[in-house]
């Protein structure tokens, strides 16, 4: 299943759909990745709405991610975690606690703003 | 009048590939709606199996993961059991302990899905393979 990745201005927009396979959540990074650079994007927001379960391996490949556009001078916005995940992720023991969250793809975007004009 | 739901009371998921550690959390997760689970403990238990179905994939496939429907003076739950033929567990109280791993991964699978269910319990013979049971009542 591909995640659609959407261009708006300086950032880039990316919405998981459905259910992501490891080989799904490879394919996403390097997607994502190529498109930071091609786009000269300044910011990510990641939008996880639809996601039904964050398991130790889909965690760590967006935390890659997010480790990854930091690098290229960029920032990532995770967005939309259900709070049932949310709980699972906590019971589990995950964390993404070096990567910035966010209620919603409209506050995503808002922080990506924010961050981008006061250079932050 | 009621209508009469028929819950398959065994499902059987062999584990071979990453798709199947999807086929067996949404397998899980439907389960556990059937049976009246909250979406939460939902949630839980799709997690718990995609982290058992993981460690099949990573250390020891091929393996399985059956789910069956148990009941408890008639409070139903869901019995997960993650069957695997791999190399074995050397310490298994070290592997439960958090932060441990041998393949550089996050190393929190096996405490971290001892912490999602109510029951939990291990058994692993080296060079035979791990059996993991994992229970989870519904509230």
């Amino acid at each position: 299943m591909e995640v659609p990745i959407l261009k708006q201005g300086d950032f880039l927009i990316a919405t998981v759909q459905a259910a992501l396979t490891d080989a799904d959540l490879l394919h996403f990074r390097a997607a994502l990745i190529q498109q930071v650079v091609r786009c000269r994007s300044r910011g990510v927001v990641v939008d996880l709405t639809s996601l039904d379960v964050m398991d130790s391996f889909a965690l760590r490949t967006l935390r890659e991610i997010a480790q990854t556009i930091r690098l290229r001078g960029a920032e990532t916005v995770i967005v939309g975690i259900q709070p049932e995940v949310a709980f699972a992720m906590v019971q589990l023991g995950l964390k993404l606690e070096d990567v910035t969250c966010a209620l919603d793809l409209e506050e995503g975007l808002a922080n990506l703003s924010y961050r981008s004009s006061s250079g932050a | 009048m009621k209508s009469v739901q028929l819950v398959e009371s065994e499902i059987s998921v062999p584990i071979n590939s990453d798709q199947d550690i999807v086929a067996a959390r949404q397998k899980g997760r439907l389960l556990a709606i059937t049976l009246g689970f909250s979406s939460g403990d939902a949630t839980l238990i799709a997690t718990a199996i995609s982290e058992l179905a993981r460690n099949i994939v990573t250390y020891a496939k091929p393996g399985k993961v059956v789910l069956t429907v148990i009941h408890n003076s008639g409070r139903p739950g869901i019995q997960l059991v993650a069957y695997d033929t791999g190399p074995g567990i050397p310490d298994v109280s070290q592997a439960l302990r958090d932060g441990f791993s041998t393949s550089g991964s996050l190393g929190l699978g096996l405490p971290g899905v001892k912490r999602l269910v109510d029951e939990f319990e291990i058994v692993s013979e080296l060079n035979h393979g791990t059996t993991v049971t994992a229970k989870k009542w519904r509230l």
